[in-house]
């Protein structure tokens, strides 16, 4: 039968939240958790193989990529001659669309997390007429697929004249009903009543109350509505699509599509295979990186929105 | 942790006191909270979707200027093959594609959840992964992968003394692309339940042990069960994801023409009749068609698993 193992590690971050402070599990040791380390180990290569060659064609010239075996490294490493490259193509265009890219998903993730904030807020710590009413139709709305709406949402920004601007990508991204919600329910189940109440009674003015006793205990929701969205606007590709026709403006999604694109149907200059690989392993090492250092905060975080 | 609110009937209504001055002033705090995301809420969702409606109510012909077709764009979308045909499809991605990435996610979750070591912590990791990849690079990444020029898989076939597989013909492709998806939502949704099998009270398998049940029962009969809210929760966005289906037909595209068409979505079909066509009001149409049948597919979803779910 099985035997009873270590209390699992007490500071797991993912029951934080909850604070189960002791936990200790059964299982059977032997066969069955061989099979599981197998299953797990053949899981986790068919997971981390397209990054490996990501990483590996990174490091190819063009003619490289086409010779070479895919997973293994060439026999010259062309790794840094790519990155100058990316400087010198198209007068280094690349760096352009990364640095557009950090910049709609900051300000967008950003701003959605403190319209969030504000929103959840209010709807849970607040009672005033209307809120069931309009609190569900936001709800309803996580359910509306937002390409729905980019198509109008591209008529109505070119009526306005900001169509090929960085707002055009910005202020949609704004929009983050599934962040409210979040927001709302982890407001009320963490931040007491009471607590808010001894707050006012002490005299500190609705703002301050918000400031300095909600805020700081809303912290782990915030990281998470915040990585949910930052991360929602680094992957827009839909909108971006739409909206901006400007080289200098995309993000670089779009623009390595473009090079793609271009390198399939072009001539033998317009092929920039060993730019494309390059260009997104740098692209995709800022995410990578900040999810591997910030493991403590998104894996109790992620979850939030399936807690009970 | 019982505040989730429902979709009816947001819980925590029931009057405590009397209403006050004070209760009233502090409504309009309320307000003010809430109002910078009301804003946005109205500016960039509520008003594209009527402004999509009352488009798709009008047609634009080059000889007649635009006129008031009233249900008229309706009719043509619903009895347009391209259209009806991108709907199929993305229902049968919804088919094969949630359950792939679900099982996957379960089986690893599950496995996670049962198993303590450093190397159930690193594969944690490594699962999760493709999803701090954006969906573009994710996408184009596999169609090198796929490709018969760059991709593995003529070499890897050599061995055996096989040909190599084409997986970008009009066949294949379907299941290319399940496989990108299944690659890259996977781990996030293994998260996901990971977490939720984590805040169970470890009490109950203690007595599902002395009761006799085995692993497999215990996950079966009490874990899954325990879970099924998460579930719904996955499942939902998946599904909603999976309709309006887009990016990575988009880019696979690049290098199998043949296999995916314009119209290969519905979502492609709205982007193409827009900015290949200029036919702004029949996109508005096919995109309006399609965020209803999305809303209600899921709201139908959300209301036959309401006891699952715990939603109301």
């Amino acid at each position: 039968m099985s035997t009873f193992t270590s209390p699992a590690d007490t500071i797991d971050p993912l029951t934080s939240h909850e604070n189960h402070s002791v936990r200790s599990r059964g299982r059977r040791r032997g066969g069955r958790r061989i099979g599981s380390s197998v299953f797990l180990v053949i899981l986790a290569i068919y997971f981390v193989v397209p990054i490996w060659w990501l990483f590996v064609a990174a490091t190819k010239d063009t003619a490289g990529l086409f010779s070479s075996p895919a997973f293994w490294f060439d026999g010259d490493f062309a790794l840094f001659q790519n990155i100058a490259e990316l400087f010198t193509h198209q007068g280094g265009i690349y760096w352009r669309w990364l640095g557009n890219s950090f910049i709609y998903a900051f300000a967008g993730g950003i701003g959605a997390t403190i319209l969030a904030i504000l929103a959840g807020y209010g709807f849970a710590k607040y009672r005033f007429r209307g809120r069931s009413a309009i609190f569900t139709i936001i709800l309803g709305s996580v359910m509306v697929p937002l390409t729905a709406l980019v198509i109008p949402t591209f008529i109505l920004l070119s009526q306005y004249g900001i169509i090929n601007t960085p707002w055009a990508v910005i202020l949609p991204s704004l929009l983050s009903p599934f962040g409210v919600y979040l927001m709302r329910v982890y407001t009320q189940d963490a931040v007491p009543d009471e607590m808010l109440e001894a707050a006012r009674i002490d005299g500190a003015g609705e703002i301050r109350t918000f400031f300095q006793v909600a805020l700081p205990l809303l912290r782990p929701a915030i990281v998470t509505v915040l990585l949910l969205s930052v991360v929602g606007t680094w992957n827009n590709f839909f909108l971006p699509l739409a909206v901006l026709t400007n080289e200098q403006l995309l993000p670089v999604t779009v623009g390595l599509n473009r090079w793609t694109a271009l390198s399939n149907a072009g001539a033998g200059g317009e092929q920039v295979w060993n730019l494309i690989t390059t260009g997104a392993f740098i692209s995709v090492l800022p995410l990578l990186l900040s999810f591997l250092f910030l493991q403590r905060y998104w894996q109790g975080g992620l979850a939030l929105g399936s807690l009970k | 942790m019982t505040a989730t609110a429902t979709i009816v009937a947001p819980a925590g209504r029931a009057p405590r006191e009397r209403r006050s001055r004070l209760d009233v002033r502090r409504q309009r705090w309320g307000w003010l909270f809430v109002s910078p995301f009301l804003i946005v809420f109205a500016l960039f969702l509520i008003f594209p979707l009527f402004y999509a409606f009352g488009m798709s109510l009008f047609t634009t012909g080059l000889a007649t200027g635009t006129q008031f077709t009233g249900i008229g764009n309706y009719v043509k979308a619903f009895t347009d093959p391209l259209f009806l045909e991108g709907m199929l499809r993305v229902l049968a991605f919804a088919v094969v594609m949630i359950p792939a990435q679900l099982i996957v996610a379960l089986i690893a979750a599950l496995v996670l959840d049962s198993l303590v070591s450093w190397l159930s912590k690193a594969s944690r990791l490594l699962i999760f992964a493709p999803y701090a990849i954006p969906v573009v690079i994710g996408a184009l990444m596999w169609s090198f992968l796929y490709s018969p020029r760059f991709g593995p898989a003529g070499t890897l076939f050599e061995l055996f003394g096989l040909p190599a597989p084409d997986f970008l013909a009009s066949g294949t492709v379907f299941y290319s692309l399940v496989n990108i998806v299944t690659w890259q939502w996977s781990g996030y949704y293994m998260i996901v339940i990971y977490a939720a099998l984590r805040s169970i009270d470890p009490a109950i398998y203690e007595a599902a042990r002395i009761d006799g049940a085995n692993g497999l029962q215990t996950a079966l009969r009490i874990k899954i069960p325990m879970i099924s809210s998460s579930m719904v929760m996955v499942i939902t966005f998946a599904l909603i994801g999976t309709l309006q289906f887009f990016t990575e037909p988009v880019v696979l595209r690049n290098i199998a023409q043949g296999a995916i068409d314009a119209a290969y979505t519905p979502n492609m079909y709205a982007y193409s009749l827009a900015f290949s066509y200029s036919q702004f009001n029949y996109a508005s149409t096919i995109a309006f068609s399609l965020g209803i049948l999305v809303f209600a597919g899921s709201f139908v979803f959300l209301f036959l698993t309401r006891k699952q779910s715990g939603l109301k």
